[in-house]
């Protein structure tokens, strides 16, 4: 076992978030009425988080970022992928914005689609992570013993192994049209569509692929923290109380555990966000994402910076909106541990 | 102590012998080859390529050579797309510039992480602390490939203070290195004061502001070496961080480095270039965090050792 824990892993000894349970107060109906109520961690919490001003204003920003990117490109009068080749690269102008790429097509348009690409590979691949990582260290918190040893191990094993270069071979690799993984694709997509070899559909395979890849590397540091938090939480009264009313192992893990630690889980589920949504830009920058003629901010700001001497604004407006939502997504993260986990909050 | 070391050091090998065998299937079943180009080449050339480079035999036998040859002579075999250079030759130009890179990018890292993150928590809650955190918040959240390109824009093409690309003198490298480490001097930044902030509050910190000593004295010599730990733990994620970010600094700024030759020796198909390559990362990354693991059981007395 490595002796040093990352920088997020909780320790074993870690406090669990009960609700209710962080007030030991001798009279006992005040406290089953706490219980009852059940929120008053998350409304603590909730209170907490409203006076954190940068946090609320980089969530209003988030939304206000998620809405751009689902509403501009079927308001905008430009399509994200029409090619005006007479007007070639603009600089922004009240017609067109953002300006205009080298093939004239519409540089705000191009954003705001590439913005649901860069936050659906963000939230889809961390939503894979965290199934991964909650069962993986819920099952492995919940039988202790040599059933959590074995799964730990594999996790200790894993952190060794160097994912992204991994993950760069696959993408270099699996990413064309010649595999047996883009054929089994092509049989899954011909239960949604008509013609699945139509080759316009090679890119979103390419983005499964992302997706895939990056949720399946992500999730060894959520399985840590979920098992720490199982293992403090699995000896308490209230789960005694469930098993012995003949509660099932999965229904105690996923329905009385898990929920328990869900503060945790949160914050850790938003700083993944960023995380995963900056090393698809990498991928992409490295041409192995996002492929053209779609557009992720990653895939713009490598076009981008190509050519930042001669039209910068191509470079400026990508680079802009995704260092704006990443900074936002772990402003939030921080403001919701200090908000869900008042024990390491700031004074 | 040492027996830990020894083990955990020895622990690499397995780890590095799957991510060798991973590596070479990987490449083996994916479709086309080191020789396929546009132009088809004449069945007669390609069968005496194939020969050459042993890519009739067997792939077990494929695999067995291969592996033979590294344990036992350290020979990673030639490459298939630099004629007459073998990988240890490229391996052997290259990897020193990806180290000196990683070295002064994190020596960077931690002079400027470290006295920030330090300035933040004995400045707490003051606007000295809140510019601190937003300076690392910035460096967490802006990419590196974003940053490079606007360096450049500032200190190259309007300024013209240092060069845009090549590794030659010391004004080549302020850029990349900059570049590199500036990700990782936020994460420092963001530990330090954590860590700090948490000895800060403890007894023995009080004990010695209680004997008279010099505040500099108590920050610098009592609460640093505790406070320090978390940012210990991360040197193993960090530099593995340094080393992939290196693959787009180094395209960036034309850096005749490794992380170059690796994505293009995957496009490629250049077997053995990207087996050795990967390698030696591979290789690079489980040592780090063996040697970090074990400095961390020596600093910290709390840790146990199994």
């Amino acid at each position: 076992m490595p002796a040093a824990p990352p920088p997020h892993a909780a320790a074993p000894g870690d406090l669990p978030a009960v609700p209710g349970g962080a007030a030991p107060r001798p009279a006992a109906p005040l406290r089953l009425d706490a219980l009852e109520q059940g929120s008053s961690l998350g409304r603590d919490a909730w209170r907490r988080l409203r006076k954190n001003r940068a946090a609320v204003a980089c969530g209003v920003v988030l939304v206000a970022m998620i809405l751009a990117c689902i509403l501009v490109p079927e308001l905008s009068s430009y399509q994200y992928d029409k090619a005006d080749l007479k007007l070639g690269a603009q600089p922004p102008s009240l017609a067109h914005w953002m300006g205009t790429d080298y093939f004239g097509r519409d540089l705000m348009a191009r954003v705001f689609f590439g913005g649901r690409i860069s936050f659906a590979v963000g939230i889809v691949a961390t939503l894979v992570s965290f199934v991964i990582g909650v069962s993986w260290g819920g099952v492995a918190g919940y039988f202790g013993g040599k059933v959590d040893a074995i799964m730990m191990r594999i996790v200790d094993v894993l952190y060794t192994f160097p994912f992204l270069i991994l993950v760069i071979l696959l993408m270099v690799f699996f990413a064309n049209d010649q595999t047996a993984l883009y054929r089994a694709w092509q049989v899954a997509l011909g239960l949604f569509v008509q013609d699945p070899s139509d080759p316009s559909y090679f890119p979103i395979f390419q983005i499964v692929v992302v997706f895939a890849a990056l949720g399946g590397i992500s999730w060894l540091t959520m399985a840590r923290i979920v098992r720490g938090q199982v293992i403090a939480l699995r000896s308490q009264p209230f789960i005694e109380s469930a098993r012995s009313i003949g509660v099932g192992h999965a229904a105690l893990i996923f329905r009385h555990l898990v929920p328990n630690a869900l503060g945790p889980i949160i914050v850790y589920t938003t700083l993944t966000i960023p995380e995963v949504m900056m090393t698809e830009a990498f991928l992409s920058f490295l041409g192995l994402g996002t492929q053209e003629p779609l557009s992720s901010w990653g895939l713009l700001a490598s076009t981008g910076a190509d050519a930042m001497d001669l039209f910068p604004w191509q470079l400026i407006f990508p680079a802009l909106m995704l260092a704006l939502t990443l900074i936002c997504f772990n402003f939030l993260g921080d403001g919701l541990r200090d908000a869900l986990d008042p024990r390491i909050r700031k004074d | 102590m040492s027996t830990y070391a020894i083990k955990r050091l020895l622990s690499i090998i397995p780890t590095l012998f799957l991510v060798a065998t991973l590596v070479f299937i990987l490449v083996r079943i994916v479709p086309g080859g080191p020789f396929d180009q546009e132009r088809a080449v004449p069945v007669e050339v390609q069968r005496q390529l194939d020969a050459k480079y042993h890519l009739n035999d067997p792939v077990l036998k494929q695999y067995g050579d291969w592996l033979l040859a590294l344990v036992t002579k350290g020979d990673l075999g030639p490459t298939f797309k630099y004629p007459n250079r073998t990988v240890n030759e490229i391996i052997a130009l290259s990897l020193p510039v990806s180290m000196q890179l990683g070295f002064w990018a994190m020596l960077f890292a931690l002079a400027m992480g470290i006295p920030l993150g330090i300035v933040g928590a004995i400045r707490q809650n003051t606007w000295k602390d809140t510019a601190a955190m937003a300076v690392a918040m910035v460096g967490l959240s802006v990419p590196r490939y974003v940053l490079a390109p606007l360096l450049m824009l500032v200190f190259s093409l309007k300024l013209y203070w240092f060069p845009v690309a090549r590794w030659e003198t010391w004004r080549h490298m302020v850029l990349p290195i900059i570049c590199s480490g500036l990700p990782v001097a936020a994460y420092i930044a963001r530990l330090t004061r954590g860590g700090m902030l948490e000895v800060i509050r403890s007894d023995f910190i009080r004990t010695a502001r209680a004997k008279g000593l010099s505040e500099r004295k108590v920050v610098l010599k009592h609460a640093l070496r505790g406070g320090l730990l978390p940012v210990v733990s991360f040197l193993g994620p960090g530099f593995s961080g340094l080393l992939v970010g290196s693959l787009v600094v180094e395209k960036i700024f034309n850096i005749p480095g490794m992380g170059r030759y690796f994505v293009e020796a995957a496009t490629n198909r250049d077997y053995n270039l990207v087996m050795g390559v990967m390698l030696v990362y591979g290789f690079l990354l489980m040592l780090f965090n063996a040697i970090v693991d074990v400095a961390y059981a020596f600093i910290d007395p709390r840790v146990e050792l199994r």
